[in-house]
């Protein structure tokens, strides 16, 4: 059977996996993204606030317009950068072959180098009746308000107050939708300041040690069970009360999205710094299976601004491997290495530091 | 319900387009998901759970879930979310896991 062949596939489209593919067509590198969404970007096309970090990873730019810059980039180069959307790749096996779906349609593809780039997804929360309709993903309530400008309810409730809650809750508001309550489990704020300082101005109330209890309603979500919390995470029988609600939003965190990884058989770990279960990698981020590497938050979850370097950095040594080292590689080499260590300087990224010691034993660098 | 009015976002003049939803003709605009437009019409319940038939709406909205899971032009299990809507097709609420002779 004849099967395609490319020299280097990237799974996923996000940040991490454009980045990639445009070091590696500097440095000379052919290659195929495959997406399974019918657009590229990633989690950036829905983001409408502006980023923060330094100059090199476009800070003070909004998400959707930082995601125009790179989109842009990768269709200026089809010579050097064929791109498969509404594809999704289903399986990842020994020799170098992968599986993907289009529509009906399964077809196998082979490659020299894969970068898997395949992001992370939002963790769940457990509670009785959380599969109603009106309880959503925080990603999935941005996505539907600032790509498609449609409004997730009339009144919200966000549960989690770490950065993308916060975020959210405030973009809910810029749609003009009612944001009733954040409720958060620990007894303070996880996300920064700054965002929270801004919720509470417009009057929406942070409620630290509070969470759901349950859900309720027949065919959609109509009111949620809220109850206070100990300081061993235990409800506190008695305190609860109830809140009238169209739609809840669910941000706790997300998880590396490493299952063809796991399926290939490259060595995994649990790292709860880094959101979960992560490949082992070496300096050159491959992981323990030869020729597969990994980028972005599939490898520890972090920022765009952070998933876009590193996008570059693995772009920049997968070509090196292939025989394709670009002209500038020892000063790009070096300016990559130290604008993440920069991005993991701050309050959350000493996390991700600690994380990545964990993986890797010693070494900061990923 | 759509977005009016947003400090940030232009969503202008959007171009319509038509499709049936368990028979009823339906509207959205270009750039929508089939997800997206149901939702913005104000039908939550996508899909129903396999076993216990518990109602199930749009959840992660990148894919990842199945909550969404329809079928679009006889193909059973689309993920809603992700796929673009286009004038003229036909969506329906799944039986079960979804009947692969349909599409024969
Ligand atoms: C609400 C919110 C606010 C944020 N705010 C900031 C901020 O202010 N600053 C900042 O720096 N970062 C921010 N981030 C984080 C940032 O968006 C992510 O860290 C970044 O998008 C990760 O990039 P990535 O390329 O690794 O993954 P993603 O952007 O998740 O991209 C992965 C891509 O892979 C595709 N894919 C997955 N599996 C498959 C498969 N099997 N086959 C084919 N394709 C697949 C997906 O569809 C997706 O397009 C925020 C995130 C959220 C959700
Ligand atoms: S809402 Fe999760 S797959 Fe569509």
């Amino acid at each position: 059977m004849f099967m395609k062949h490319f020299r280097l596939i990237i799974i996923g489209g996000g940040p991490a996996g454009l980045s990639a593919a445009k070091i590696a067509a500097e440095s000379g590198v052919k290659s195929l993204i495959i997406e399974r969404d019918f657009k590229l970007g990633g989690q950036l096309v829905k983001q409408t606030h502006m980023f923060f970090g330094s100059e090199k990873q476009y800070a003070k730019t909004r998400g959707i317009n930082i995601a125009k810059i790179l989109i842009n980039d990768v269709e200026q180069n089809i010579n050097m950068i064929t791109v498969m959307k509404n594809t999704t790749v289903v399986g990842l096996y020994e020799d170098n072959v992968l599986t993907v779906l289009q529509g009906e349609t399964y077809t196998k593809i082979s490659f020299d180098s894969l970068v898997v780039a395949t992001g992370a997804s939002e963790k769940f929360l457990a509670f009785e009746n959380n599969d109603l309709p009106g309880i959503y993903g925080a990603g999935a309530v941005q996505t539907l308000m600032n790509v498609h400008g449609v409004l997730p309810g009339e009144k919200v409730v966000m549960i989690g107050s770490g950065n993308i809650g916060l975020i959210v809750s405030y973009q809910l508001l810029q749609a003009g939708v009612n944001v009733l309550k954040v409720l958060e489990a620990a007894p303070t704020i996880g996300g920064y300041k700054v965002h929270a300082s801004k919720l509470k101005r417009l009057g929406v109330d942070i409620l630290t040690n509070h969470s759901i209890k349950k859900a309720i309603g027949k065919d959609k979500l109509e009111k949620i069970l809220v109850s206070e919390l100990d300081d061993k995470w235990e409800f506190i029988e008695g305190s609860e009360f109830e809140i009238e609600t169209d739609a809840l939003c669910i941000s706790v965190g997300l998880s590396p999205m490493g299952n063809l990884l796991s399926m290939i058989g490259a060595e995994m770990k649990y790292i709860s710094k880094l959101g979960g279960l992560v490949p082992v990698i070496d300096h050159h981020h491959e992981t323990t299976i030869k020729n597969i590497y990994v980028a972005g938050d599939v490898c520890g979850v972090e920022e765009a601004s952070s998933a876009i370097v590193e996008g570059y950095l693995t772009g920049l040594l997968v070509s090196e491997r292939l025989g394709f080292r670009h002209k500038d590689f020892d000063n790009l080499y070096d300016d990559y290495n130290s604008q993440l260590d920069n991005l993991r300087s701050g309050p959350f990224g000493v996390r991700t530091l600690e994380g990545l010691q964990e993986l890797r034993g010693e070494r900061n660098v990923k | 319900m759509r977005i009016k009015k947003h400090p940030i976002l232009e969503f202008g003049e959007q171009t319509k387009i038509h499709f049936t939803y368990n028979g009823k003709k339906m509207y959205g605009y270009i750039g929508d998901t089939v997800a997206s437009a149901l939702h913005a019409l104000g039908i939550r319940r996508l899909s129903d759970s396999i076993k216990l038939k518990r109602p199930r709406g749009f959840y992660c909205a990148i894919g990842n879930c199945a909550s969404c899971n329809m079928v679009v032009n006889d193909v059973p299990n689309v993920r809603t979310c992700i796929t673009e809507l286009e004038d003229g097709m036909i969506v329906k609420t799944q039986e079960g896991k979804g009947n692969v002779y349909e599409t024969f």
